[in-house]
């Protein structure tokens, strides 16, 4: 019997938690705002499921429901992703070492 | 058009440039490295799908516009918002990652032809599950995350509200989610799934409304652990592995910072959740306020001793966001240190209103990060230095926690302020902090209270001098 996709799936996401837990804990604390704004923004990759929702399948008329509702999600997601990284950047380019004199 | 192998690599490489993003945060000098890496993952994540998908037709040049809109909102938040209100706009963004995930949810349910999920009351089990899953979670998120936002912004009042039985009812609610999924995978009815969500946005105000402004760290970390759970539902349904592999990074990494705020409060995470914590009971404490004698300075007594000091150390809390006071705190340390004064900061986990909020705080006022410490770094140090400098911060100093075991705060790790020769409090009043409790430190002989916003003393105390 072949092995069920779904269980190829369940293996990368229990190897990611897995790696997240080691990649989080290794962040420094005085960095855990940014951690949490960029983490904010990669979740927004949610949007590649806005995208295939919008565009997807034989359409004449692209309004239809769905597709409403993933052109909201696009907005949303947009959002999230342009916010996250640049307010991200927009901290970590304040912090800054002693200058040496 | 490119084949689903060639995208699936793709999506596998942007979930690997993730990883590094939030690896690169493991020091300031390769941090921003890592949110270039972070950028970089998501334009191949976006442009693959593009690939993939193949239509190129008119409605494409919707969908860019769509991104474009929403980006230069998403830029101009970015750019303009203040970084004292960084929780708010976390709690803000974390509600739109969970409104995304219900939406995609809701159009691959009402079309999973275009997600390969089977057709419409045929679909498959599993991918019933995961969506479901997806927007239950998705819209916890959004509706917590709404609530949360309107209490770090103050429009809602932070105390907890609370009232009878409620955790029964969102015991009731909860089951009933898990009820409802398993009677939607049997007759695939529309109606159910909008119950479903439905009930999952009353759930997730319920759930937030009983927890108190001060735990906000811990609610911020829950959500944001959340919206990665919903995002990894979202990737299950669509087979994606980008968003599996990010899904469970989030979610992982909302989780730890959860554990690490509960730790720095000494609760558990269930005390946390089930809210009603910090109901100040003003009565008990006017009484034997008054009884009790401190020592009132002024910004000239506080001048003097801190450029007398060989050494002093800033305890720097979410007072000092309010007053909005770091720019006059840097000022201060400045002119301190021309006088020869050694100056460091300590940091509490649970300081402010999410992780490491003060930092960011610091940062902005151009503090070195070299100087700023987390607790563990410099708990010790407060034996030797000559002035303590409390701005804004409270709970976290109260010696209780580690006397008096009746005591809510007991237990909670806290910086040794009294240690220190000579203590500074500014405060504007002797009220009690978030926990409701005394502070005793504001009573002891090496105490100076300076009653003041934390930014006009500042300022004070640099003018003298």
């Amino acid at each position: 019997m072949e092995i069920d996709p779904f269980i190829f799936r369940l293996s990368i996401f229990i190897l990611s938690i897995f790696v997240g837990y080691y990649v989080v804990w290794s962040v420094t604390p005085s960095l855990h705002t940014p951690l949490m704004s960029v983490t904010n923004a990669i979740s927004s990759v949610i949007i590649v499921g806005a995208i295939i929702a919008s565009l997807s399948g034989i359409s004449n008329n692209i309004f239809e429901v769905s597709n409403i509702f993933g052109f909201l999600a696009i907005i949303l997601a947009a959002v999230n992703i342009f916010g996250g990284f640049l307010v991200t950047q927009r901290m970590l380019q304040m912090y800054k070492k002693k200058k040496k004199k | 058009m490119i084949s689903p192998n060639l995208s699936a690599i793709f999506y596998l490489i942007s979930g690997i440039l993730f990883i590094l993003a939030l690896r690169g945060l493991s020091s300031p000098e390769t941090s921003r490295q890592g949110n270039y890496f972070g950028m970089a993952g998501m334009t191949i994540a976006i442009l693959v799908t593009f690939l993939s998908i193949g239509n190129f037709s008119s409605s494409l040049i919707y969908v860019i516009l769509l991104l474009l809109i929403g980006g230069s909102v998403g830029a101009f938040i970015a750019f303009r918002i203040p970084m004292t209100a960084m929780p708010e706009l976390v709690a803000g963004f974390h509600s739109l990652v969970g409104l995304a995930a219900v939406f995609v949810a809701i159009s691959a349910f009402l079309k999973p032809e275009i997600f390969n999920l089977g057709s419409v009351g045929n679909i498959k089990i599993a991918s019933l599950i995961e969506m479901s899953l997806g927007a239950a979670i998705g819209a916890i998120t959004f509706t917590g995350s709404i609530i949360a936002f309107l209490k770090l912004r103050g429009i809602m009042s932070g105390n907890p509200i609370t009232f009878f039985g409620q955790h029964y009812f969102n015991l009731i609610l909860g089951s009933s989610l898990v009820v409802l999924i398993f009677y939607l995978c049997k007759i695939q009815s529309d109606s159910l799934f909008w119950l479903i969500i439905i009930i999952s946005f009353l759930l997730g105000v319920l759930l937030i409304i009983p927890i108190g402004g001060a735990d906000m760290p811990v609610v911020i970390s829950m959500l944001n652990s959340y919206s990665g759970w919903a995002a990894a539902g979202i990737g299950f349904t669509l087979e994606n592995t980008a968003l599996i592999i990010t899904g469970a990074l989030v979610g992982s990494s909302g989780a730890i910072l959860s554990y690490i705020m509960c730790k720095g409060m000494n609760r558990s995470f269930f005390n946390v959740i089930l809210g009603g914590f910090g109901g100040t009971d003003q009565s008990s404490f006017s009484k034997n306020k008054e009884q009790k004698p401190v020592k009132n300075g002024n910004a000239d007594d506080a001048a003097f001793l801190m450029k007398n000091a060989s050494s002093v150390i800033i305890v720097p809390g979410y007072g000092m966001a309010v007053a909005q006071a770091q720019h006059a705190l840097r000022e201060m340390v400045d002119t301190l240190k021309k006088n020869g004064v050694k100056v460091s900061y300590a940091i509490h986990p649970v300081a402010g209103r999410m992780p490491g909020h003060m930092n960011v705080l610091l940062a902005e006022a151009n503090v070195p990060y070299d100087e700023v410490f987390e607790l563990e770094e410099i708990n010790n140090d407060f034996a030797n230095c000559d002035v303590a400098y409390v701005i804004g911060a409270n709970d976290v100093t109260n010696p209780i926690a580690k006397s008096d075991p009746q005591s809510p705060i007991y237990g909670m790790p806290i910086l040794d302020v009294e240690k220190a020769k000579s203590v500074l409090f500014v405060k504007r009043s002797l009220s009690p902090g978030y926990a409701g409790i005394d502070n005793d430190l504001f009573y002891r002989d090496n105490t100076l209270m300076l009653f003041a916003d934390a930014k006009k003393m500042t300022e004070d105390i640099i003018k003298s001098i």
